[in-house]
């Protein structure tokens, strides 16, 4: 096949319209639309008292304001809870508007709606909203004190109880030849997409249907949850997602309060309405993630092999569970990483507190099991005086050994088992990319220059693609146009590229005539979206299978015509050729007409299927039994489990003694995600994922204060890193073809990120000697640590310095 | 985010301007670059009656330098004080600091004198007004007056122009012989504001030897302040003083907030470190200047 695109390193297809500023964004849509704004709770929690609008209601231009006492029918009940598990035995949710107590700042309780956003945003201020304030619950530390309860009925404010385990651990650990149990924090960060959320609703009354944009990554959900909520037919309401300027996990939670009341208002109405979230509202009204306190202990032998592991963690998932306990679930599956654990117990408790609701942020989870797992590595090479990637070494799971079976479910409710890969191999590669045997070298170069170098490494392994399934359907036109579309949404990956390559690899026709929509229930009702690294594997795949059905009905036509056997033909270029049979072709846009027999010729090519025109056999009807009209095909993927990819970084730090000051120096990635269909876009989502590792370990968290008001709700404060922050990144690949689907992939979206703040912890470990327990730190949290008389020490500084073991 | 209601003036004259200040009266409020005015506006963190857009204002756009000092337009821009050769020559702080101002977009839209009659004691140019011993002009209805920078800056985001009047610019004596000047900051991100930020210029006699240190800090303090830190090091060769006893010095003098990013000890450490890496940079550059 010459049409060879499949590795290569197409450039986005995509991004000259994005640049140029011709993306099409949900604000981009609906410019004479109503505008809606929000009142929003400034408490943390309240009882609702008293919701007095009469102050709105001489404001120009206002045109509806609605409280909850508006909802009627299943808007008056709570959201649904998404994803249900047996262990999240206290779920709850909040209702599309307060329903007379408020959980945390930034919960919608009135929502108004206006000619446009500034006399929205002015009647809104005019409303007073009367509150009882109750006690206020911030931390997981404060919420497993049980001192006060988020939610009244749950007094030990414990949502969920998740806990797997593969042995008797307790056995394990007294059997081991060393323990060692220690505590460490990770905080809060979020996804923060440059576009924040956002809806469209427009009902025409004509037809009695609703057309809703939404900035998601979920919009056949979407769909779905509108109708339901709104008891409209399924076929009445269609959702698309427009250029999405960025998800990372957030747009996937759904429906959002304002995607069910904006369309409720667009129906009530008669009118357009739309509602484009600002920042201040993303920061208090969407969604948070990461904060865990973990309890580890570890038992392993004088030589560093871990004999078992016990883990206890406490996971902060905000005021409500809309998105279950999926990210509890994956820090808790995640968390063995590429290891061999014999014996491994994991709880976690996931528990309420009165702040913003978590729900998966690109990791989802993992960056905190690999914290967990890497600084236990860590603690284990310090104690025993090994080299760090000695005691990963001794651990890892061996290349003979796959697939291997960890003996855990996992988020996808299927068995934990690797499908393939190769551990030793990354780290091997890894060592060499970093020179991680030449870092004592750096360490003496930097001190020459009173700089303080430390190295740090993490490994891990990420499943992605999970299911249940996905679908593509590819229609070869006329024009030899290829139409390719799949359910999943698209918020930036280079989707439009990477499935286009797939298409034209499959079918032997050139990119340019390849057109992908994704997101559109219009043209794929059936997805479940874009989450988990699994577009790529999952609507790749699908896609994959459904360009193959085109080209085995193509080569079927074409032998018709070219009364050959369709195994002697090829499609090259958007032409069926018979091999070694220079001359004997047929464009493919060409048996596209033929495949759809005519009676009507409405332009020139139409023509040659018209019933007068093409020589039938008069003993078949013109359409084949079981056959049908048109050169398409629709198909689905849905694996069997999980596929995981895997990597491993190396981070090293310089310090400034002076200033505190931490510099990432040098950044290197080691990066298996199976086959690779664009290694350009791979490295793309590898350098964003690394960007956002570096982000949550220096720059990011949530500054709640014990009130619960978020104290940087705004980009001056909250310190997402600019590229200046960001070093630069070297890469190395690794590929183990995934065996589980057809074009041996596995996800790499979230890969980058997982691993950030377990190295650059290690590292700046390594660099200061002092214990790192509670990341992400600053410079000023360094300070603080280096003044400590009490703070702890490694063994390795103790060495270090001639003095301790 | 967004506005709540305002009137709209551009008047195309300073008489205008201030005629329309009268008129509104409290509710009025000047925008030049609104770099800072912007944001509180959409915000709602303010919400004036009026906003008085003087960007049609002639003559406010101009940069003098002469051999008494540089004298700032309100409608200059930092770009262009950052690259206005001339002004850099008669004080050199100028552009040192202007580099240290926030992103290049904010730069070409901010301006300087803007900045200072915002008055945030986090702004680069606040600091440099008062280690400089600048002045600015104040125009009202009833003429001009010259307002001190000890005078002007009352509080955070707090000057003492009040009423119907417009900072119509702002001059930075020039630095004086056998002085050299030297200006860091550490923030954060690159081109936040800083979490702190020093600002220094030592003199030196004419044997050579150090006889008077001044500086000016960044995000200290409620107002820009000038500590002198001559004590620490006077009478010293300026290629060989103990910088860091000035930086002990200024340590001590200080009396830093903590807020999300710094504590006040954090603060208090970065005091002493940037004085004393900015002092010995500084006095390199004066030895230069007293040699040329």
């Amino acid at each position: 096949m010459t049409t060879k695109l499949f590795g290569e390193p197409v450039r986005r297809r995509e991004d000259a319209r994005l640049i140029v500023g011709r993306g099409r964004y949900l604000d981009d849509i609906g410019a004479h639309a109503l505008a809606a704004a929000f009142v929003r709770s400034p408490h943390a929690h309240a009882r609702i008292t008293d919701i007095d609008v009469e102050g709105a209601l001489d404001v120009d231009g206002l045109v509806a304001i609605y409280t909850y006492e508006d909802l009627t029918g299943p808007m008056a009940e709570p959201l649904p809870v998404l994803i249900p598990h047996p262990q999240l035995h206290a779920p709850r949710t909040g209702y599309p508007l307060a329903n007379g107590e408020v959980n945390h700042v930034g919960e919608p309780v009135v929502m108004v709606v206006a000619t446009d956003r500034y006399v929205a945003e002015d009647a809104a201020e005019r409303i007073v909203v009367r509150y009882e304030e109750l006690p206020v619950v911030v931390g997981v530390d404060a919420a497993r004190s049980g001192e006060h309860a988020v939610h009244e009925e749950i007094p030990d404010n414990v949502a969920a109880r998740h806990h797997q385990e593969t042995g008797d651990v307790e056995a394990a650990l007294a059997a081991s030849a060393r323990t060692l149990s220690f505590t460490q924090y990770i905080e809060r960060s979020a996804c923060m997409p440059l576009e924040g959320k956002g809806v469209h609703a427009r009902w025409d009354p004509a037809d009695a249907s609703l057309r809703v944009y939404s900035s998601t990554q979920a919009s056949t959900s979407v769909r779905a949850a509108i109708a339901a909520k709104l008891e409209l037919s399924l076929e009445d309401v269609e959702v698309i997602a427009p250029d999405v300027g960025g998800g990372f996990g957030v747009k996937i939670v759904h429906p959002w309060p304002e995607e069910l009341l904006v369309p409720m208002a667009a129906i009530k109405l008669g009118q357009e309405v739309k509602w484009a979230e600002d920042r201040r509202e993303h920061f208090i009204g969407s969604a948070h993630e990461r904060q865990q306190r973990q309890e580890i202990t570890v038992g392993f032998d004088d030589d560093g092999r871990i004999t078992a592991l016990d883990v206890h963690a406490w996971h902060d998932n905000g005021a409500y569970t809309p998105y279950g306990i999926i990210v509890p679930i994956v820090t808790a599956t995640q968390l063995v990483g590429p290891y061999a654990i014999p014996v491994y117990r994991v709880v976690v408790e996931s528990v309420y507190t009165n702040t913003v609701i978590v729900t998966p942020y690109r990791g989802a989870g993992r960056p905190q099991g690999c914290y967990a797992m890497e600084r236990t590595m860590d603690r284990i090479a310090d104690l025993l005086d090994l080299d760090r990637a000695e005691v990963r070494r001794r651990n890892l799971i061996q290349a003979d050994q796959f697939p291997y079976d960890h003996h855990l479910t996992f988020q996808d409710g299927r068995p934990v088992i690797y499908d393939s890969g190769d551990y030793p191999g990354l780290l091997a590669k890894l060592e060499a990319l970093v020179d991680w045997p030449g870092i004592e070298a750096r360490r003496a170069e930097a001190a020459s220059r009173g700089k303080l170098l430390g190295a740090g490494m993490a490994m891990y392994v990420e499943g992605t693609g999970p299911g249940p399934y996905e679908g593509g359907h590819v229609q070869v036109l006329g024009s030899g146009k290829v139409l390719v579309a799949t359910g999943l949404t698209s918020q930036g990956q280079g989707h439009e590229t990477s499935f286009a390559q797939i298409v034209a690899s499959e079918l032997g026709v050139p990119i340019e005539d390849v057109e992908v929509t994704t997101g559109d229930t219009r043209r794929f009702p059936y997805a479940v979206g874009t989450f988990a690294s699994r577009a790529a594997v999952m609507s790749g795949n699908a896609i994959a299978l459904a360009a193959r059905g085109v080209r085995e009905k193509a080569l079927r036509i074409a032998a018709e015509v070219l009364e050959a056997s369709p195994d002697d033909l090829e499609i090259e270029d958007g032409v069926i050729g018979v091999r070694g049979t220079p001359g004997a072709s047929i464009p493919l846009r060409t048996v596209a007409v033929l495949s759809n027999p005519l009676r009507y010729a409405f332009d020139e090519a139409a023509k040659q299927a018209t019933q007068f025109a093409r020589g039938s056999d008069d003993s078949k009807p013109p359409v084949t039994p079981g056959d049908a009209p048109g050169l398409e095909h629709r198909d689905y993927y849905s694996p069997i489990r999980s596929t995981f990819a895997s990597g491993a970084h190396a981070a090293v730090v310089e310090i400034d003694p002076a200033t505190w000051e931490i510099d990432v120096v040098s950044y290197a990635v080691v990066h298996d995600c199976g086959n690779v269909v664009n290694p350009m876009i791979v490295e793309g989502q590898v350098h964003g994922g690394v960007a956002q590792g570096v982000a949550g370990a220096l720059y990011e968290r949530m500054a709640y204060d014990a009130d619960g008001q978020l104290q940087n709700a705004s980009f001056m404060d909250f310190l997402m890193p600019y590229a200046s922050e960001i070093p630069d990144v070297v890469i190395d690949h690794q590929q183990t073809p995934s065996p589980l689907n057809p074009l041996g992939i596995k996800g790499a979206g979230e890969a980058g990120v997982i691993p950030g703040t377990a190295a650059i912890a290690s590292a700046i470990e390594d660099a200061t000697g002092r214990r790192i327990a509670a990341m992400p730190i600053s410079p000023t949290e360094l300070y603080d640590v280096m003044r400590s008389p009490d703070h702890e020490r490694t063994a390795a500084a103790g060495r270090r310095a001639g003095v301790g073991a | 985010m967004k506005p709540a209601p305002f009137r709209y003036a551009d008047p195309g004259s300073l008489d205008e301007a201030l005629d329309v200040l009268v008129a509104e009266g409290a509710g009025a409020k000047v925008l030049a670059g609104g770099q800072s005015l912007i944001p509180l506006l959409s915000m709602r963190l303010a919400a004036p009656a009026t906003l008085v857009d003087i960007n049609r204002v002639p003559d406010l756009d101009t940069v003098e330098a002469t051999g008494d000092g540089v004298r700032v337009g309100a409608l200059v821009r930092h770009v262009g004080l950052l690259h206005d050769a001339a002004a850099a020559r008669v004080q050199p702080l100028l552009a040192r600091a202007t580099a240290n101002v926030a992103h290049p977009a904010i730069r070409n839209r901010g301006t300087t004198v803007g900045s200072i009659a915002h008055a945030d004691p986090s702004g680069e140019m606040t600091a440099v007004l008062a280690l400089t011993g600048g002045s600015v002009t104040v125009a009202t209805p009833s003429g001009r007056s010259t307002v001190g920078w000890r005078d002007l800056f009352v509080g955070p985001l707090e000057t003492s122009v009040h009423g119907p009047a417009i900072v119509v610019d702002a001059f930075f004596p020039a630095l004086p012989p056998r002085s050299g000047t030297a200006f860091a900051e550490i923030s954060r991100r690159k081109g936040d504001y800083a979490v702190c930020g020093a600002g220094v210029v030592v003199t030196l006699s004419e044997n050579g030897t150090v006889s008077a240190v001044r500086a000016s800090y960044l995000s200290v303090g409620l107002v820009p302040e000038v500590y002198d830190l001559t004590d620490a090091v006077n009478g010293q060769a300026a290629d060989s003083a103990d910088w860091a006893a000035a930086g002990e010095l200024a340590r001590t003098l200080v009396d830093p907030d903590g807020d999300l990013h710094a504590s006040a000890d954090y603060r208090r450490l970065l005091v002493g470190v940037l004085t004393e890496r900015t002092l010995a940079e500084a006095a390199a550059e004066a030895v230069l200047r007293s040699a040329a």
